[in-house]
């Protein structure tokens, strides 16, 4: 068979909802679409694990101690999913992580951000997490078998994340004057950024059509981001919370909500290394590998030694 | 008379529940500041489940005590509220992580400790409290066995990690004997039948340490001077900034809700 | 050795496979790294059984399974398509019979 006709074979199976698997023919593009997808998700739940992390030790009463670390642990267990169904690419972890050290892969920018008070654990849980939801949802129907079936996983287990998340903002929307004003300020800082998760305008983004025609993606960035205002803004109004945007107003054409530009020079600055955050993350990853090399390390020689 | 020592054995065993629930409650919050930060991934997940095991027996056990005192305190007010020299847990738990070896070995000391004397106190003739063990006990066996195995692969691993862990073991040795420490608190609640003389344990405490050193190639350490005083609210300097740092958003904003 | 013959790596592959109850099959999950096997068992308690899911775990080098490839599985697999008789929709029971 012609490279030509493969590649009609392919598309007709991804257009008939067959799963492809690792061993299956693929076009090179579609792996490589894939690896890259893949090792950016891995990497933003091992990168987002820092900033919630970062809270773990102030957080105000046991059940919420006890709530974030679970939640931190799961995002370690959520790249480490990822991460596994690239290795059925034959693309080890080690490969992927070095990648990530050396500061050549990508993550997601919104981890970029500090969390500056406890409000900001809700918000992320509420909005971030929200957000994370909704594009994984649509990743579990991907036609990349290990990716959707690492997805469907996920997102059982991610569903507490959401609601711990906004367990937090409404009991501070309810709480006293200084609680709501922290929970609104948490809201304003990391609304726009939440909005920027779900990737550039379609207009401005080169892999859309291709991922969408594939089956990688079933929706594009545009369609996903309003998916993720229509759900959040009764959300806000329940709690009595105001999304910074004075031009949020619902449509009743299109039955959705409308929403103010979004501010894509922040978002590609951020990406291209120039967040708040991006050197104080990559330093702390990079600073658990290095002072974890005896540990594994040790580990290894243990093995060799009593190989029976 | 009697209504003297009903009152006394009330005291002693909230007592008692503080100090093994402020062991846990430090000690899960010392092997939380790992997440994110260990070796490698399947150990930030190890870690974090042990000590939100840590953490759930403090709140077990704290809670038992703020029940059996009933002045409508939470365990988070005893959590959050309280001042280092009201902290009545040992010296051992609290000593920072420094690296994976440290936080092994620390582990490793607690845990062999845990699961000898889980095993007595499950028998405890107070029910809350032997369900608390009973629970308690599982989940210290799978921390041993965890601490165990990675005490073996360190010490018996390259010469690095076996130096590692021997400075370690040297460093935390002192803090061992708290493990044991006994008052009039114990005496009264062991003579109760609710607790159990920890001196039983003791033997078999060493012998598994001696066990597992002379796998891993550890040395004992020779018995050089022990540090006490957790148990009556004396401490290292190292409490002070892991209660500022776990206390901060609770204190900062009195009588909120979180 | 792990993964890339370096050491102090990231540790070699190990399948993880779960049996969520007494009486089930153990059914592949997912994959954990590990120098050895009880680490690997350690692991794949801690990442795959978190809430519950499992009674028993087996773990197993990921270079220790065989499987078939894409380009087998005409031949492979598609001889079985007419072996009808294998199938108990093959067998007729007269009308009234049960329990068979």
């Amino acid at each position: 068979m012609s490279e030509e006709q493969k590649l009609q074979e392919f598309q007709k199976r991804i257009d008939a909802g067959e799963i492809i698997e690792p061993k299956d023919w693929m076009p090179e593009k579609y792996k490589k679409q894939l690896v890259r997808m893949m090792s950016q998700h891995a990497h933003s739940e091992i990168v987002g694990m820092l900033p919630e992390g970062n809270w773990i030790t102030r957080a105000p009463n046991l059940r919420r101690k006890m709530a974030l670390i679970a939640k931190v642990q799961d995002e370690a267990g959520h790249g480490l999913y990822i991460y596994s169904a690239t290795e059925s690419f034959g693309v080890s972890r080690q490969e992927l992580i070095d990648q990530l050290l050396e500061g050549k892969a990508k993550y997601s920018s919104i981890f970029n951000y500090p969390t500056l008070t406890w409000a900001d654990i809700g918000v992320i849980g509420w909005l971030v997490d929200g957000a994370a939801i909704v594009n994984q949802t649509m990743l579990a129907k991907s036609s990349f078998g290990p990716y959707a079936r690492a997805m469907i996983r996920i997102c059982k287990e991610e569903n507490f994340h959401k609601k711990q998340g906004f367990e937090i903002v409404a009991t501070l929307a309810d709480g006293t004057d200084e609680q709501k004003t922290m929970v609104q300020d948490a809201v304003n800082r990391w609304w726009q950024p939440s909005l920027m998760m779900f990737g550039p305008p379609d207009n401005d983004s080169p892999n859309s059509a291709e991922l969408m025609r594939w089956k990688v993606k079933l929706q594009s960035n545009d369609d996903l981001r309003q998916r993720f205002v229509d759900l959040t803004v009764p959300q806000a109004k329940a709690v009595n919370l105001t999304l910074p945007d004075p031009d949020l107003k619902f449509n009743e054409e299109t039955g959705h909500w409308d929403f103010g530009k979004i501010d894509w020079d922040e978002f590609w600055r951020v990406v291209k290394g120039s967040g708040q955050m991006n050197k104080a993350r990559l330093k702390a990853r990079r600073d658990a590998h290095k002072n974890g090399a005896w540990v594994r390390e040790a580990a290894e020689a243990y093995a060799a030694k009593h190989k029976n | 008379m009697t209504t003297n020592t009903e009152e006394n054995t009330r005291k002693n065993i909230i007592e008692f529940l503080i100090r093994f629930g402020d062991d846990r409650l430090i000690l899960g919050h010392r092997l939380s500041e790992w997440c994110g930060h260990a070796p490698i991934l399947e150990e930030d997940i190890a870690l974090a489940n042990i000590a939100l095991d840590c953490i759930g027996q403090a709140s077990s056990l704290l809670k038992l005590a703020v029940e059996i005192e009933g002045e409508n305190r939470s365990e988070d007010d005893l959590a959050y509220l309280r001042n280092e020299r009201e902290f009545k847990n040992i010296q051992l738990v609290e000593q920072p992580n420094e690296d994976f070896a440290y936080t092994i070995v620390r582990q490793f000391f607690y845990d062999t400790f845990a699961v000898l004397y889980l095993e007595k106190l499950q028998n405890s003739s107070l029910e809350d409290l032997a369900g608390i063990a009973a629970k308690s006990l599982k989940e210290s066996k799978y921390h041993f066995r965890h601490s165990k195995e990675w005490m073996l692969r360190l010490g018996d691993g390259t010469e690095f990690s076996n130096q590692k862990v021997q400075s370690a073991v040297n460093d935390l040795w002192q803090f061992t004997d708290e493990l044991f420490y006994e008052d009039e608190i114990n005496t009264q609640l062991i003579e109760a039948g609710i607790i159990f003389p920890a001196d039983e344990i003791k033997t078999e405490w060493i012998k598994i340490i001696n066990e597992i050193f002379s796998r891993a190639k550890i040395l004992l350490p020779r018995d050089g001077g022990m540090i006490y005083g957790g148990r009556n609210g004396i401490h290292s300097e190292y409490l002070g900034h892991l209660l500022a740092e776990m206390q901060i958003v609770a204190r900062s904003y009195p009588n909120a809700k979180w | 050795m792990s993964e890339n013959g370096k050491p102090g790596t990231q540790w070699s592959s190990w399948e993880v496979f779960v049996q969520a109850k007494s009486g089930d099959p153990h059914v592949h999950v997912g994959n954990v790294h590990a120098p050895d096997g009880e680490l690997a068992i350690q692991n794949a308690r801690d990442v795959y059984t978190r809430r519950n899911e499992g009674i028993s775990l087996w773990v197993v080098p990921s270079e220790n399974i065989i499987a078939t490839s894409p380009s087998d599985s005409g031949p492979f697999f598609d001889p079985a398509n007419d072996k009808i008789f294998r199938h108990t929709k093959f067998y007729s029971t007269p009308k009234g019979v049960r329990g068979v």
